[in-house]
């Protein structure tokens, strides 16, 4: 994985810096993306990716079809007509938005339409919280989304043009969800590198390509879009006949999502020099760690910062970021975690009468293994609560404590909540 | 032809999306009628109605008469509810 660092094509000094928060640079990357038609509504903290898209269509310099919709579920709905008719697409949202959206996310992912959707996540509702939970991201957990989490701004912008790229391969054709942190990501200045708008053109390979498929009433392939020529029926009813054998087509190309996110990653590297793990995991200082810990989104950089302290202090810790929490890589994260004394799983948001999501992804990763890390889940920063390296840092203490008694009593703990 | 395809696929043989593989015409969407709509051809005044209402374009005017499309009527009974001079009748489909 760690590779003699490359020339990249275009290096850093040729890529123009600017500095602009995480909504800023999801509306610059979808600018950049050649996306004919985005439909979108509002909502905090996703509003500056709309405000600001709508700012490059008032100027005329996307020539982007930018539908202003009343709600996210026609936002979601307009683009699945959209890219049923061969368009390239956009959305964003966030939260109750994204709640709003949930039965179109489905027939997204199984008329396999290659959208893309940035989700600033935010605590959903009640009370209501505009502040960064993954909770939003969790409940479209099944809907056959690929969801990428982004660690900062930087990775907003990489991870929204290559979630193009990864939807639109034939190998996939499914939606992306791009998830950045509610305000931790989307409203925080960052010092970012831009690529000029043609290398960008040229990852994409141009405007989006509609795959073929072979029907019976054509003698030859025929392109999957909304076409009067040749046309094709979207959304028909399929009941205990069809309906299960057209699922295991979603199963299918779940499959060969991880080779798809890998290459992309590797493509993007070469391009750009900057890479994120292999595209879905991204260890750091997990070979020899006694306690490691996995995170989603924003925090890992705190989670970073405290491990490197630690190491300091001679203290055999690490820590795995899941890049790609659709489908979960569970065999790559079991080989990382197998080694280790104790896992300590970090969730923003948990699955009321059960455990945070991913730490149930983990348990059943490891499960097959007669050798595993004791397991240990930690529910934290709910609603935007803050999680500062010292909080961090007492996780890590109360895993060593766990690593040198060899159980663990209490398995699911709250982080950072008052008692 | 039959409503449904004689041989059932399997999903590697069904394109991706979703999408039809025959085409709609193939599909007879009243075999699942329970009364089917008789037309009395004597009291029928021509009047259209029941051609008006049908929501399956399922009436058609064959340059004579009236005469239904057995193969995409439903057997909702619209037409024999429209119709101004009692024209139509709904009679069970025989069960067998």
């Amino acid at each position: 994985m760690t590779e003699a660092v490359k020339t990249p094509k275009i290096p850093p000094e040729e890529q123009e810096l600017l500095t602009i928060n995480g909504d800023e640079a999801v509306a610059y990357a979808v600018k950049q993306s050649l996306v004919d038609v985005v439909a979108a509504y509002p909502i905090t903290p996703q509003t500056i990716i709309v405000e600001k898209f709508s700012e490059f269509v008032a100027n005329g310099e996307v020539h982007t079809e930018f539908v202003p919709v009343e709600s996210e579920h026609s936002a979601m709905s307009a683009v699945v007509g959209a890219a049923a008719a061969g368009a390239r697409a956009f959305t964003a949202t966030a939260a109750n938005g994204l709640a709003l959206m949930w039965e179109i996310l489905y027939i997204a992912a199984s008329l396999r339409l290659p959208i893309v959707l940035a989700v600033a996540n935010r605590a959903l509702s009640a009370p209501i919280n505009i502040h960064c939970d993954h909770s939003d991201a969790y409940g479209m957990r099944d809907s056959g989304w690929v969801q990428l989490f982004v660690e900062n701004v930087q990775e907003a912008y990489d991870t929204t043009i290559q979630a193009f790229k990864i939807a639109e391969d034939e190998r996939v054709l499914l939606p992306v969800a791009v998830n950045l942190d509610g305000f931790f990501l989307s409203h925080t200045l960052e010092n970012i590198r831009l690529l000029p708008d043609e290398k960008v053109h040229e990852f994409l390979g141009g405007y989006r390509k509609v795959p073929k498929v072979k029907v019976d009433y054509f003698d030859e392939e025929v392109p999957l879009m909304l076409n009067p020529a040749r046309p094709l029926s979207f959304g028909p009813l399929d009941l205990y006949d069809y309906y299960f054998e057209h699922k295991m087509h979603q199963v299918e190309a779940m499959k060969r999502v991880p080779e798809v996110v890998r290459e992309v990653n590797d493509k993007w590297y070469e391009l750009t020099g900057r890479k994120y793990g292999d595209g879905i995991l991204v260890p750091y200082e997990v070979e020899d760690a006694d306690i490691v810990v996995t995170v989603l989104g924003s925090t890992a950089g705190t989670v970073r910062h405290v491990v490197k302290k630690l190491r300091r202090e001679g203290k055999k810790v690490g820590m795995v970021r899941i890049r790609m929490f659709r489908p979960f890589p569970h065999e790559e994260l079991a080989k990382l975690l197998k080694d280790a004394k104790v896992v300590g799983v970090m969730d923003r948001g948990i699955s009321f009468g059960s455990y945070g999501p991913s730490f149930l992804e983990i348990n059943t990763a490891l499960y097959d293994y007669k050798e595993k890390p004791l397991l240990v889940n930690y529910v934290y920063g709910l609603g935007g609560r803050d999680a500062p390296p010292e909080l961090i840092e007492k996780m890590f203490e109360e895993l060593l404590k766990d690593a040198e008694k060899g159980v663990v009593e209490n398995k699911l703990r709250f982080l950072g909540v008052r008692e | 032809m039959a409503s449904t395809p004689k041989e059932p696929r399997g999903w590697k043989d069904l394109p991706i999306g979703a999408v039809p593989y025959r085409l709609s015409t193939d599909y007879k969407t009243g075999d699942w009628r329970a009364l089917r709509p008789v037309v009395d051809q004597g009291k029928c005044v021509k009047c259209m109605l029941c051609w008006l209402f049908c929501p399956d374009m399922a009436i058609i005017w064959d340059g004579e008469k009236i005469v239904v499309n057995y193969d995409y009527c439903k057997g909702c009974g619209i037409c024999a509810h429209e119709c101004p001079v009692n024209a139509i009748s709904m009679v069970p489909e025989p069960t067998e």
